[in-house]
């Protein structure tokens, strides 16, 4: 495994196991061969590391690369890219083209997805959360075209080997194969999007997902846990 | 290079780069400004987005918004990455618009998100309220203007880039010429109102709005701001209305 290089330090992730996005950058981290200290942040109180380092957005994760941070997952696993170039595989395509398109679906499952699915289990009413789900499964639907259009046929969106858009979907892993149980649908539903659910299985079975990507009963508890807070603040009001 | 074949390769390239736009939008003239500092000769196409064409709704069937970059036939969207995807494209023409150095690079990532995570909301709110929310935006837009006003001072550069135009100031640019035409409209241009960003509260980020408009790819570059004015202002008078209109709904109720 190679060590953080770069002559700026060692590297260290501030992050929180259900986290989509702390999984994300676990998962480049890996796929890169970099070794990191992963510390585990308690989001209902949060460290004075981990305030000083965020603290426009006080959220993980975090990459400290010695004592210099980066935040947002994205520009993270971005930055692993730039900052490692010899290390394990890059992340993101030499081509400007496909890098537009790899960067361009990034953001639709950050500015979309990620924010339905959070409506999905946590809105208000029953009708926001319906409304929600039906706007994921859509969602999951253009994604499975995305996965056409990338992969090319392929095993991954970026090819014969994952890359920068595996990454950024599949730190959702864990919630989306938790979804049945949370969200009370299945988003990864073999019958309607195939090509998708096919990639699923395939992330999941690296042997990154399994070091990284919670399993999918512990999500479903922790979904639970957020459900009921979220209803029992709804209901104090 | 001989004239005859700069004018060739001009209109080659012309023929290779389109950008499907629309006149008052800030997202589209980044790009503009972004392709003006690579040197790029493209097609403009300006879209009615009250009545989108089959050719935007081909390219952007996602989003279906502008600005669309088209690449030897081939769309890209969302102007992020479309100003992402020109310096890559054209990385070893003119000035880079991303910093080289990768910790840099990342910065410059996270301030553009910033401007659309927590600056563009509250700003758009104070817009678009009155009363009560609209001065609790007002205090949420001026908090996150600081944290701008901070970066900028402490690095003591001319420009978020450093000593040229770069990604951010790409990104905040709305900020330089539509913050004065909100702020002449909400306050009823009368004088004496609330202004967003003035020289003693944000000395750096003041004098960055009047540099960055002067500088050589934004210059000539803006949309009439005399057309601009009016269609803001009808922005507002319509949420203003609508939310009105639904306060008295809800009283009857």
């Amino acid at each position: 495994m190679a060590t953080a290089g770069g002559g700026a330090g060692k590297l260290k992730l501030l992050g929180a196991w259900p986290s989509p996005f702390v999984n994300r950058v676990r998962v480049a981290l890996h796929l890169k061969g970099l070794e990191y200290e992963n510390v585990e942040e308690d989001l209902t109180n949060k460290s004075d590391l981990l305030l000083a380092s965020n603290p426009v957005h006080k959220k993980v994760p975090v990459l400290l690369h010695g004592d210099r941070p980066v935040s947002e997952s994205l520009v993270i696993v971005e930055y692993l890219d730039d900052a490692f170039p010899g290390a394990g595989q890059a992340l993101l395509p030499a081509d400007p083209y496909e890098r537009a398109a790899a960067r361009f679906w990034a953001a639709y499952v950050d500015g979309k997805l990620h924010g339905m699915m959070v409506k999905a289990i946590l809105g208000a009413t029953e009708e926001e959360r319906a409304a929600a789900t039906a706007d994921a499964l859509a969602a999951m639907d253009t994604l499975e075209g995305a996965f056409a259009e990338c992969s090319g046929g392929k095993e991954f969106f970026a090819g014969d080997a994952p890359g920068y858009l595996d990454v950024a979907l599949g730190g959702f892993i864990g919630w989306l194969r938790a979804w049945d149980k949370v969200g009370g649908v299945k988003l990864l539903d073999a019958g309607r999007i195939p090509r998708l659910a096919a990639w699923a299985d395939r992330f999941a079975a690296l042997d990154v997902a399994k070091e990284v990507i919670p399993d999918p009963d512990h999500i479903a508890e922790f979904g639970k846990v957020l459900q009921a807070r979220s209803a029992a603040a709804a209901a104090g009001n | 290079m001989d004239h005859h074949l700069e004018q060739q390769a001009a209109e080659s390239e012309k023929k290779a780069v389109k950008l499907l736009g629309m006149w008052a939008s800030p997202y589209v003239l980044q790009v503009r400004w972004a392709l003006a500092m690579k040197g790029v000769e493209y097609e403009y196409v300006e879209e009615d987005l009250r009545s989108k064409s089959a050719q935007l709704l081909a390219y952007n069937p996602v989003h279906k918004k502008v600005p669309v970059l088209v690449y030897h036939g081939r769309p890209i969207a969302e102007s992020q990455v479309i100003l992402e995807f020109i310096d890559d494209a054209w990385n070893h023409r003119g000035d880079p618009i991303l910093p080289r150095d990768p910790y840099r690079r990342a910065m410059a990532r996270f301030w553009a998100r910033f401007k659309q995570d927590k600056l563009s909301p509250p700003i758009w709110r104070w817009f678009t309220t009155e009363g009560e929310e609209q001065e609790a935006a007002y205090e949420a837009a001026v908090e996150q203007l600081l944290v701008l006003e901070k970066e900028l001072a402490v690095s003591g550069k001319p420009f978020f880039g450093g000593e040229k135009v770069g990604f951010v100031d790409l990104s905040l640019s709305p900020l330089a010429y539509v913050i004065p035409i909100y702020e002449e409209i909400v306050t009823g241009g009368g004088g004496g109102g609330v202004k967003m960003v003035t020289e003693e509260k944000m000395p750096s980020l003041a004098a960055w709005m009047g540099r960055f408009l002067s500088s050589p790819a934004v210059r000539g570059h803006l949309p009439p701001l005399e057309k601009l004015r009016p269609r803001c202002q009808a922005m507002r008078e319509a949420f203003l209305v609508s939310a009105r209109a639904k306060v008295e709904q809800q009283q009857q109720q």
